[in-house]
């Protein structure tokens, strides 16, 4: 079977010798089974070692290789080629500086991801000892979707609120795991997320537009958390202007 | 060069380097600790390890058998101390990680479920679904946001070990931000950067995997241990290599060759029976599924595809609830990249590079020959998994070692003197310059992406899953040959800021380093054990070899091979044995 050929254009930004990103495009002879970023290591091993992405495991689950591939926030592993036509062009995730090439600066996200309390927060130290806590099938369905997130951060690039305000507003990959946290029976965090999650910048700044459930490669849905979380946001704030304390 | 000073330097923070973070910053909350990455923490490689890990924790179930099944799963190559104490504090381990948040799948009870695995004569698996890897990962990583004490370097590349006088005192690393190169400066220093699967074609391994941390300490002295035993894994896609998880047999799937039969039976693994039989068929080692394959091929009784030879993995009989309830990921990946639904399709496999037994050398402690110096996970090799690991002991290890590992260097820093400032900084001075000298290099030819071709290819052709003395002096001859032209390498980015060119470039001088080792270690193995096949010696040798091989680095040449004893407590070298001999249960 003879090999298909694309032209990849490729947004390139070198901040040391490039005053503004620009597109360069390769002519890349491809495998019918390739993805992007088979075409992007092509590119990377024959034709230029000056162009930089991200990426590692090939299989959906690491996260390195988001970019914005015609237009749509994609994993560069799960952009199948057969699904596009000749012409692709590949940009570097919206939302975000650019560090170099497609590679952006992720700060801001990871201080977000730690300014959620990502972690069980439990009512008292168990002992190992003691083994495991009790744990229904039920009780785990309920956050389980929400531990899915592989920080991939698409979802950032395709959240028009994380734009326009100007990156304020916490997001949907925090949000949603802050939510998985919430609603783990091993948890009783909420209160100490709640001023995070309930600030101007917490669920009350997501306009519902749900960009971010579209774009999720993993399926973790966080504009339904984001609205679930918003929900017992409001329980919060009504039960403590009566004074029952919340979780 | 700007100095960062830290009470314990952690290079790596994937499973093992966050699980060693976490029990440093425990041990003792005083301590400042800086985990370095070449990526991201939740980018390291833990997160693609899809099946579970095992620990004792069923009223079946008991401690010697864990330990029986890993001694002989490892053809004995096991050190039975390290077993020992491993299945010991792994349940341990596994109820904390159940503390920390990792949503392991359940019982109807509450209580967290096990799975089948290979090689496992009880069902002692703990799983999450098919993405146990990741939760665990994600669950110590933001677990360790936890701790202040722990002060994170993401994506900085560590380029050497600053040793001196018998005794570790830190690293180098470069911010691959700006390509500064900066000296940390530690008490004790533990190695938990992985393997090295990539220095194969064909491999599960994530593009990360390039042996940095193994290279690293074989550069400073440290003996890479039992190189030459390389796992494949019986079920990877064509093509991508992708991984299907071991789960996938232990959940019922069965091994088909053309004639869609279940070709396993032929190979000392029967009888076939319709549900899983712990020990037997589809669910024996992953050595012997993987030659088995090789057998079959051989006979012409594989399918060929375009990428290679195939068998295939049926799971149509599972149903599509129980797939999509405990083998989701597999289920996306089959469709997305070989377009065929486990549910309805039979998917093709064939065996793939995806785990290094051997690695740095380590005790029960996790320390090194070197003081202060030690290492976990897959880059350590403290062998509890001899000549052949079994699924779903990785996971377990990382944590139990990685958990020693840090606590034993907590113990080491309060014993450590101040080093020798001058030899440290001048240390540090020579590594940049290294680095400086690579930039400078100009006119060379060698191209890195054809050296690694070489290389891979060599390795996949005379350093597989069978090897002879033929094929490995081959492979020898083609990597020395890339080694020597590694040397005329140029880098064609010459800039500063996240330049790929120039850690694909290391990178590769890291897996030259580490190919040595398997290929020269494996050339002097004269026996068949575990993952080590060898067709001109095809019995196992427990009078000349039972016993590890220590590769040493020699700056000018072919590293120096030795050998150092197995620890034997209480199980004697014996057969193998799998299928009905086995007396596994019904899974």
């Amino acid at each position: 079977m003879s090999k298909r050929t694309i032209q990849l254009e490729v947004l390139r930004y070198r901040p040391e010798q490039d005053k503004e990103p620009f597109f360069q495009t390769y002519t890349v002879p491809c495998e019918e089974e390739w993805v992007v970023l088979d075409a992007l290591n092509y590119v990377k091993d024959e034709i230029d070692r000056t162009l930089s992405f991200r990426w590692s495991c090939h299989m959906f689950v690491c996260g390195s290789c988001g970019y914005k591939i015609d237009g749509e926030p994609k994993l560069g592993c799960k952009a199948f080629l057969r699904d596009y036509g000749d012409n692709i062009r590949v940009e570097p995730l919206d939302n975000f500086p650019i560090e170099r090439d497609l590679v952006v600066v992720i700060d801001d996200f990871v201080e977000k991801l730690q300014s959620v309390k990502p972690y069980i927060i439990a009512k008292e130290e168990k002992a190992l000892a003691a083994g495991e806590y009790i744990q229904t099938p039920a009780q785990l369905k309920a956050f389980k979707q929400y531990s899915m997130c592989i920080n991939c951060l698409l979802c950032y690039s395709a959240c028009p609120q994380y734009g326009l305000t100007n990156q304020e507003f916490i997001g949907p990959a925090a949000l949603a795991l802050a939510h998985r946290y919430n609603m783990d029976s091993r948890d009783v965090g909420r209160s100490a997320r709640e001023h995070v999650l309930a600030a101007h910048e917490g669920v009350w700044e997501c306009s519902f537009v749900g960009a971010c459930s579209v774009v999720c490669p993993k399926d973790v849905d966080p504009a339904g958390a984001i609205q679930q979380a918003k929900f017992t946001s409001a329980v919060d704030y009504l039960t403590s202007m009566v004074g029952i304390g919340g979780k | 060069m700007q100095v960062i000073d830290a009470d314990i330097v952690i290079v790596g923070a994937g499973g093992a380097g966050l699980r060693a973070a976490i029990a440093v910053a425990e041990a003792d909350p005083s301590l400042h600790i800086a985990l370095l990455s070449k990526v991201y923490p939740m980018r390291s490689h833990t997160c693609a390890a899809e099946g579970g890990a095992a620990g004792v924790v069923k009223a079946n179930d008991s401690l010697e058998y864990h330990f029986n099944d890993t001694v002989s799963g490892g053809d004995w190559l096991t050190d039975q101390d390290a077993v020992d104490l491993f299945v010991n504090e792994i349940t341990k381990e596994l109820i904390q990680m159940e503390h920390w948040g990792c949503p392991w799948s359940r019982e109807g009870s509450g209580h967290v479920a096990v799975r089948p695995f290979g090689g496992m004569k009880i069902m002692r698996t703990w799983y999450a679904a098919d993405k146990t890897g990741f939760h665990m990962l994600h669950t110590l990583f933001q677990t360790s946001l936890k701790y202040p004490s722990i002060k994170r370097f993401d994506e900085y590349y560590t380029s050497d070990l600053i040793v001196d006088d018998g005794a570790c005192h830190g690293c180098t690393a470069i911010e691959m931000r700006t390509g500064e190169m900066k000296l940390f400066r530690g008490k004790s220093v533990i190695v938990c950067t992985g393997g090295a699967g990539r220095i194969f074609p064909f491999t599960t391994n994530g593009a990360i995997k390039t042996g940095d941390g193994m290279a690293m300490a074989y550069r400073a002295g440290v003996p890479l241990k039992d190189m030459e035993f390389v796992q494949y894994h019986p079920t990877g896609l064509p093509g991508s290599g992708i991984l299907l998880t071991e789960g996938c047999r232990g959940e019922g799937g069965y091994l088909l060759n053309k004639d869609n039969y279940r070709y396993l039976q032929d190979y000392d693994l029967g009888p076939a029976t319709p549900t899983p039989v712990l020990k037997s068929m589809e669910l024996g080692p992953r050595d012997r599924l993987s030659q088995a394959f090789w057998q079959e091929s051989k006979k012409g009784n594989t399918v060929q595809g375009k990428w290679g030879d195939i068998v295939w993995l049926d799971m149509r009989h599972l149903g599509e609830k129980l797939i999509n309830e405990r083998l989701p990921l597999v289920r996306d990946l089959s469709i997305s990249y070989v377009a065929a639904d486990p549910v309805t399709d039979l998917v093709p496999v064939r065996p793939v590079v995806h785990y290094m037994m051997g690695g740095i050398h380590t005790d029960i402690n996790a320390a090194t020959p070197i003081a202060g110096l030690y290492s976990a996970g897959e880059c350590a090799c403290v062998s509890i998994n001899g000549a052949n690991r079994l699924g779903s002991n990785s996971l377990g290890e990382l944590l139990v070692f990685g958990a020693r590992a840090g606590r034993f260097a907590v113990e080491h820093a309060k014993t450590v003197k101040a080093p020798r400032d001058a030899l440290v900084t001048a240390q540090a001075a020579d590594a940049e310059g290294r680095i400086k000298a690579l930039f400078k290099r100009s006119g060379g030819k060698q191209r890195v992406s054809q050296l690694k071709r070489e290389m891979n290819l060599s390795l996949e052709e005379g350093c597989g899953i069978y090897r002879d003395e033929k094929s490995l002096r081959d492979t020898v001859a083609v990597i020395a040959d890339v080694r020597a032209r590694y040397r005329d390498v140029t880098l064609e980015d010459k800039s500063s800021v996240y330049n790929t060119d120039l850690y694909q470039t290391l990178e590769l001088g890291a897996m030259i380093e580490c190919a040595e080792t398997v290929v020269h270690s494996a050339l002097l193995r004269t026996e068949s054990r575990g993952a080590h096949q060898r067709l001109d010696h095809v019995e196992r040798d427990d009078v000349n070899f039972l016993k590890h091989s220590m590769a040493y680095y020699n700056p000018n040449g072919d590293p120096r091979i030795d050998y150092h004893e197995v620890v034997i407590t209480k199980s004697q070298p014996a057969a193998r044995v799998y299928g009905a001999a086995a007396g596994g249960q019904a899974a």
